[in-house]
């Protein structure tokens, strides 16, 4: 009988996936556990693997397509049997064309798309996800020989097994082939150097990466190692906020309305000192400057399994209780791992905001493509010099900003912690 | 610290043992006033009379009947059987009396006995009197199984045996009785279910009991040397309860494993351990994991074909070589 192989659902957010990259192809056959595809979820690029044997008869979905979870993907046959005729609506990639393109492009899929791939535009392909490397010409039809142990380390190590040639009896990959060819290969993002061998672990317990943790090692490793960080720090008078936040919030209440916080303020004025210091709104994309017309805000949102940072559309033409409202949801949905990918992609500076904690002060690493990050410690009493020379009892708040310098110079930075500083010493500013 | 054998070690451990406890008795063929038909109580009876060592008639149903009988009114019985092949015309009183009575009377009757003697095969007394029932018996719940390859093993493992309230299942070797080991003269106890890594090692974990144990230990000296390979040699000493969790991490440190014993293959120890590696430790394994057992015959007569039947170094090396 047929097999239809769907959409697998590979993480408990991912309501569709996108088929990046199809391993195996029509009339291909296929063994239990052999790689059929990549999909790209909310989260990560993941090896979709098969769980019943066969050959490889039709694809309902193109390289490059989203589809939902549970939707049909592909058809495997037995021995003799042909596939049914496809269901309304799904497409069906014919075997000819679909032979054709990997004959003709061995180059990485995730490039410029060609003028031969039909569907596959940039805008679909997300720019936080991890890349795959390109499929390798020879690829072979059967599943690799390797170990239990071989196949978990070169999972954790991004080696792909049918690059690695086997020492093992008969030919078996085995652990220590999967490690000389992770310490050749230069990019493993996830095992630096550094990290101690699992051997070195007396103790403890081995958690194995989630999507989302592979996702926040792999880019915060590559921001930290590859973006030129420098750091400028201020500190606020946090009494003129704190004063109209109470009489707001004092009217609010009385009116029936939301209360806002300290962080939803320290959002707007950053929308707005963001949209002043467009320099500073800006990622670099190798050969230019992106500046961005709109000042897409993102915040940090610890959760359970890491942190998310969704976004706040077009943050600076909104009024400081749109944005309270707007992050109040976002960050509630967040937590509840109802976020769709869209609403936490394409953040243009974010926002880190530890004051929650007792932080004092902090700089947060720079969430790639973006070229600033604001990091926000707690508002902490101390002894503060007012306008007339005298030490007073103050309120203050430590913003820190991280610039990356291939976008932003010294300069610019300084200039958009003191639009901030300005802002948020004199709160009243942001209501005009 | 002096040495003393296997046998003496046995011995000294059931001398203690009936000075401790009045309850002890030891019961079993000729193991009075003949002093043991291997020797192990010899001068028990002269030392400590015919009410604590006691000869029985060739019935082994009848005396471990018995044995069974008594330890219900609260003896501590130490029933010897001249050879563990003869336990199979008890094995009503062993299987269905001792290992059931605890579940079956809903936990209020205890059955504090030891059956103890040698289970080899290996020294040409032909297949009946060769046989290593040591998966037999762990395979029902209610008994306990004890393979101890070393005298202080053996020591330690019978004063726990004898101090436990379940029936234990104490399985020895007439090829090791004449060996010497260093064992303290202060008195130590050895728990049951507490395997032992007799040698300690990192490219491969051989796991055996009883005599496979020294034969495991030969051949890592023999692999260190020659081949470069270290070994790990885990000891299990208690086949029920079963110490899972010495076998797994040394499983996770070699990521290799060999499992060598006397039993024969099918359905034996080997394939029981082989079953609980691969379900416990699968994503830790770089190779198959291999077996030695004993070759799948009864226990063959022939003195030549004999010597092959039972693993011994080159058989263990030979197996270490292929998945390594």
């Amino acid at each position: 009988m047929p097999i239809t192989i769907e959409m697998p659902k590979l993480s408990d957010t991912m309501t569709e996936g996108t088929l990046l990259r199809w391993i195996k192809k029509v009339g291909d056959s296929v063994e239990v556990g052999d790689v059929i595809a990549e999909v790209e979820t909310d989260k990560a690029t993941m090896e979709m693997e098969a769980f019943d044997e066969g050959t490889l008869a039709e694809v309902y979905v193109e390289e490059g397509q989203k589809v939902e979870v549970g939707q049909k993907l592909a058809i495997l046959t037995g021995e003799g049997e042909e596939a049914p005729k496809p269901q309304n609506g799904s497409k069906k990639v014919s075997a000819d064309k679909t032979e054709k393109e990997t004959a003709g492009e061995p180059s990485t899929p995730e490039k410029k798309p060609s003028v031969k791939e039909p569907v596959h535009s940039a805008a679909e392909v997300t720019p936080e996800s991890p890349k795959q490397s390109a499929p390798s010409a020879e690829t072979s039809q059967s599943r690799p020989k390797a170990s239990p142990l071989a196949r978990k380390v070169a999972a954790e190590l991004g080696v792909e097994l049918r690059q690695v040639s086997g020492s093992g009896p008969g030919g078996r990959i085995v652990r220590s082939d999967v490690l000389s060819v992770a310490k050749t290969e230069p990019k493993i993002p996830e095992h630096p150097k550094t990290a101690p061998e699992p051997e070195a672990l007396q103790t403890g317990q081995r958690i194995p990466l989630s999507g989302m943790r592979r996702t926040i090692a792999n880019r915060l490793l590559e921001s930290k190692t590859t973006i030129p960080h420098f750091y400028l720090q201020a500190e606020i008078d946090a009494q003129p906020l704190i004063s109209l936040r109470q009489q707001i919030n004092s009217a609010a209440e009385a009116a029936g309305l939301p209360k806002i916080t300290v962080n939803d303020f320290i959002l707007k004025a950053t929308a707005v000192a963001a949209a002043r210091v467009p320099q500073a709104n800006a990622a670099f994309a190798g050969d230019a400057i992106i500046q961005y017309a709109d000042v897409q805000l993102a915040c940090a949102v610890a959760i359970d399994e890491g942190l998310v940072t969704p976004v706040i559309r077009e943050a600076q033409r909104k009024s400081l209780s749109q944005i309270s409202a707007e992050i109040k949801d976002l960050a509630a949905r967040a937590r509840s791992k109802k976020l769709k990918p869209e609403e936490y992609q394409g953040g243009t500076i974010t926002v880190s905001n530890l004051g929650g904690y007792g932080v004092e002060q902090f700089f947060a690493i720079i969430n790639p493509p973006q070229s600033v990050i604001v990091s926000v410690g707690a508002i902490v009493p101390k002894p503060a010099v007012n306008t007339e020379g005298q030490i007073v009892a103050g309120q203050r708040i430590v913003l820190g900003l991280s610039c990356d310098h291939r976008v932003v110079d010294g300069a610019i930075g300084a200039h958009l912690l003191a639009e901030l500083k300005r802002l948020l010493e004199t709160p009243a500013l942001m209501l005009i | 610290m002096p040495e003393i054998t296997y046998r003496e070690a046995l011995r000294t451990a059931l001398d203690e043992e009936i000075l401790r406890d009045e309850n002890v008795v030891v019961i079993g063929e000729e193991v009075a006033q003949y002093n043991g038909a291997y020797k192990v109580t010899e001068g028990l009876w002269k030392k400590h009379g015919d009410r604590r060592v006691v000869d029985t008639p060739i019935s082994e149903a009848g005396f471990i009947g018995m044995g069974i009988g008594a330890a219900m009114l609260g003896l501590r019985p130490v029933m010897e059987l001249m050879f563990w092949s003869f336990a199979y015309v008890a094995f009503d009183q062993i299987v269905n009396n001792a290992g059931c009575i605890r579940y079956m009377s809903g936990g209020r009757v205890h059955l504090p006995i030891v059956i103890r003697g040698p289970a080899n095969g290996g020294t040409n007394v032909g297949a009946t009197h060769s046989h290593t029932p040591e998966n037999l018996l762990a395979n029902n719940p209610g008994l306990k199984v004890v393979t101890p390859a070393t005298a202080y093993d053996a020591k330690g493992l019978l004063k726990t045996a004898i101090r436990d309230n379940d029936p234990v299942m104490f399985m020895e070797n007439t090829l090791l009785y004449g060996e010497k080991w260093e064992v303290p003269e202060s008195e130590y106890l050895i728990p049951l279910g507490l395997a032992d890594v007799k040698r300690a090692g990192e490219h491969l974990t051989l796991i055996a009991h009883g005599r496979a144990v020294l034969t495991c230990l030969k051949a890592a000296d023999f692999l260190a040397a020659e081949h470069d390979i270290s070994v790990e040699v885990v000891d299990l000493r208690s086949i029920r309860p079963l110490d899972e969790e010495t076998i797994l991490q040394s499983v996770r440190k070699t990521h290799r494993a060999v499992v060598v014993e006397e039993n024969k293959p099918f359905c034996g120890i080997a394939a029981q351990l082989a079953a609980i590696i691969q379900e416990k430790a699968f994503d830790d394994l770089d190779a198959p994991i291999g077996r030695v057992s004993a070759l799948d015959a009864p226990a063959i007569y022939s003195p030549p074909l004999e010597k092959r039947q039972l693993p011994d170094p080159q058989r263990v090396i030979a197996k270490v070589l292929e998945i390594c």
